[in-house]
């Protein structure tokens, strides 16, 4: 995460011409990416993958990858809103420039009620501990601010495991790579607390999440058309692999 | 409560379930077309719409609206629900809170240097965060009018002066209602903005969406975007509209209805007898809340009343698309408009509805007259017709935002209809309401802290806005009652959420 954020204040304003291969902006804020970018990783980034560069074309062999989150889960009830997610007063802050990126993170959540006795980020930090956000149904209703995806990402969450997203909210997940928003098969949110520790693997077909501190196991649903906008890198590199707008080399 | 609401419903008939309610039957056709969904698809030839470009003569299966504008936009002669589909862009609009990251979007992915794809079709419009000490948000306007004119944005909506927004001739206020009232709505094209509520302009029979920064960045760069294609739910409101009753409260008794998820990923359809007698700012009420269902568009077949808004707006050349008389539709709802009565969505929810009656127990701390949704010249108009026939005070403070400059200017020049040639201003004044303040999305969305009329304190509002989920005019213990004009001015006079006919009959 750090690294990715680093990454694209060192280029925030490559253009397609210096783009070192067709399809892999280093400026793009992919997941994925992100896992590139923290390869030294140690056990705390709560990330880990098993599989080469998802940037390189699904072969037989690379549908077997398997793509793992693990760490902390966040739970929230149903319709939690852009509002409670990111409160307007904080949109003034432009998620493209990389500092203000940052503090997208530290507000991420705020608006919840106070019923939430933890916060989803501690007063004074800008990074969550929590890598699994748990929801209910329609999570991320209301606005199309990009900013609520992107704080989530910004804090450091990798996924999104919710009964059913608002269709904003899942576009601008995928679009922009920040997290994963992925859809339960049963009401996992009534079956989490927050700070069960939890592994989200995502496979070709059986993706799943395990609440290690429950010993449950859960079906995932399979993304689906965003697949192949996500597995590409987000909507940029799905266009420009696509033909839709020029590569690196064509440009 | 919940349960009395049901059982009073108007909703008739959900033709996916088939059930027999009890109700009055609805018509022969619609009976027809309900049974119809159950078989099988057949081929039959499209009926085309006037100047049809993407007829070719071939044999079609029928399509909706929605699904017409979309294969014209992607130069397709077939598109069926599910279809992910390349979409050229018509209109691509953006303000000042999402304008900033969509540009630094594009500029990182297309270079420095690059050009917007067609600096004609895409129209700024500042008005989130206008009239604020906030420095970040007087410099996200700074950085949009930066980015205009070195894209030479045709379209920009500047303002300069805060101090008073007259001296802005081209500062216009809240986008949605700007975008119908420059004439940017136009039947049968493609709108995409950066902000939820951009459905507003399916009113006009325009396939209208919101998106986020990143692909509003893609746009700026290539005039276009990939969409999935949506299944359309059909909502039939036939019946007279009784006196007391506001597009807002149609839109509040569906969602209520089908709740905020109910449309998700779905196009939303009006039609019906009721429909056709709505005025323009009407229908841009019911489309403005689709979102508020989830749904992805809301769409109203264009009529002479669309014609005649649309072409006192705009010189530009449009075509007009219709479902065809055998397209698929998800789902029919109907509603016998003559037997609803005014409603409100309770906190914290739009689809927590219930009879603005049966709220007359709650007790309210100020009234908020603004927004998108219930900011218009026909929202404050309706406000002050009921407070001139009230003849009353208002108990509780009352804030009126009008949404756009144009708004501002016929709350103080054009005279309410049956109120002794007075202003919707006077009224208000004689009233005791605050005096209408500067045009902008105001309280509706909380945002800085000195925002005019803000929730700052745990209260109870009674607004003409379009979400209240916790937090969302800025208190996170505040509650907000969504309602008509006619049921917030009404409420204003009595300081509890009050039913409209207390005053209007």
């Amino acid at each position: 995460m750090a690294a990715a954020a680093s990454l694209r204040s060192v280029n925030p304003t490559l253009s397609p011409r210096t783009l070192p291969s067709p399809n892999r902006s280093p400026s793009f804020q992919s997941p994925f990416l992100r896992f590139d970018s923290s390869a030294s990783f140690n056990p705390k980034p709560l990330v880990a993958r098993s599989a080469p560069s998802p940037f390189v074309t699904r072969s037989a062999a690379e549908a077997q990858e398997r793509k793992t989150f693990h760490g902390l889960c966040y739970v929230v009830g149903d319709n939690i809103d852009t509002d409670q997610i990111i409160p307007a007063e904080f949109l003034t802050l432009v998620p493209s420039n990389p500092d203000e990126y940052e503090k997208l993170g530290s507000h991420a959540l705020v608006g919840l009620p106070a019923s939430y006795a933890d916060r989803f980020v501690e007063p004074g930090e800008t990074k969550t501990k929590y890598s699994i956000v748990i929801g209910g149904e329609n999570f991320g209703c209301g606005s199309s601010r990009e900013h609520a995806p992107v704080c989530l990402g910004a804090a450091g969450a990798k996924a999104v495991v919710a009964q059913s997203f608002a269709r904003i909210f899942f576009r601008n997940s995928v679009a922009t790579g920040e997290v994963y928003p992925l859809d339960s098969e049963v009401r996992v949110c009534d079956e989490c607390k927050t700070g069960d520790v939890a592994t989200v693997e995502l496979r070709e077909g059986d993706s799943v999440l395990i609440n290690h501190t429950t010993g449950k196991e859960y079906k995932l649903k399979a993304i689906g058309d965003a697949g192949p906008v996500i597995d590409a890198g987000g909507i940029f590199a799905y266009a420009r692999k696509a033909g839709m707008i020029p590569s690196a080399a064509a440009a | 409560m919940a349960s009395s609401v049901i059982s009073s419903s108007p909703f008739l008939c959900k033709s996916s379930q088939a059930k027999d309610l009890g109700f009055p039957k609805p018509s022969q056709i619609s009976v027809h077309r309900c049974q119809k969904r159950s078989i099988s698809r057949k081929i039959v030839s499209v009926m085309a719409p006037q100047r049809s470009s993407s007829s070719t003569g071939s044999v079609k299966t029928g399509m909706t609206m929605t699904e017409k504008i979309l294969a014209k936009a992607a130069e397709k002669s077939q598109v069926v629900p599910g279809d992910n589909i390349w979409v050229n862009v018509d209109v691509l609009m953006t303000h000042d809170v999402c304008g900033p990251g969509a540009f630094g979007i594009f500029k990182r992915e297309f270079g420095e240097k690059a050009k917007v794809w067609d600096p004609e079709k895409i129209v700024v419009i500042p008005d989130h965060y206008i009239f604020t000490t906030d420095q970040r948000a007087n410099r996200n306007v700074d950085i949009m009018r930066e980015h205009c004119r070195e894209q030479n944005i045709k379209y920009f909506y500047d303002i300069t002066d805060l101090g008073d927004f007259r001296a802005n001739p081209d500062y216009k206020g809240v986008c949605h209602v700007a975008l119908a009232q420059e004439g940017h709505c136009r039947p049968g094209e493609v709108l995409l903005g950066t902000d939820s509520h951009t459905c507003t302009a399916g009113a006009f029979g325009q396939f209208a969406t919101g998106i986020g920064n990143t692909d509003a960045g893609f746009v700026l760069g290539t005039g276009k975007i990939l969409l999935k294609v949506p299944p359309t739910m059909r909502f039939i409101l036939d019946g007279e509209m009784p006196s007391y009753l506001q597009a807002k409260d149609l839109i509040l008794q569906i969602i209520g209805e089908i709740s905020v998820a109910g449309a998700t990923y779905k196009t939303m359809e009006f039609s019906g007898t009721t429909i056709e007698s709505l005025t323009m700012e009407e229908r841009m009420t019911l489309c403005n809340m689709v979102v508020e269902a989830g749904g992805k568009n809301g769409v109203i077949p264009p009529d002479a009343t669309t014609f005649n808004y649309v072409e006192n707006r705009t010189s530009v050349p449009f075509e007009a698309v219709y479902s065809d008389g055998n397209a698929s539709f998800a789902a029919d709802y109907r509603f016998d408009v003559s037997k609803l009565e005014p409603v409100v969505a309770k906190p914290h929810s739009p689809d927590n509805r219930a009879l603005a009656r049966e709220c007359k127990d709650v007790k309210i701390d100020r009234v908020y007259i603004g927004s998108c949704t219930g900011g218009k010249t026909e929202d404050f108009m309706a406000a002050a017709k009921l407070l001139h026939a009230a003849g009353k005070q208002v108990k509780v403070p009352t804030f009126l935002v009008p949404a756009t400059q144009k708004v501002w200017m016929d709350v103080y020049a054009l005279p309410v209809p049956g109120a002794d040639g007075k202003t919707c201003a006077q009224i208000f004044e004689e009233a005791g309401c605050d005096t209408p303040t500067s045009p902008s999305c105001g309280a509706c969305l909380g945002g800085p802290a000195d925002t005019y009329a803000r929730l700052n304190e745990p209260q109870v509002c009674v607004s003409t806005t379009n979400r209240n989920f916790p937090g969302r005019m800025g208190h996170k213990e505040g509650q907000i009652y969504l309602a008509s004009p006619y049921t917030a001015a009404a409420s204003a006079l009595t300081g509890h959420v009050t039913d409209p006919r207390e005053f209007l009959q």
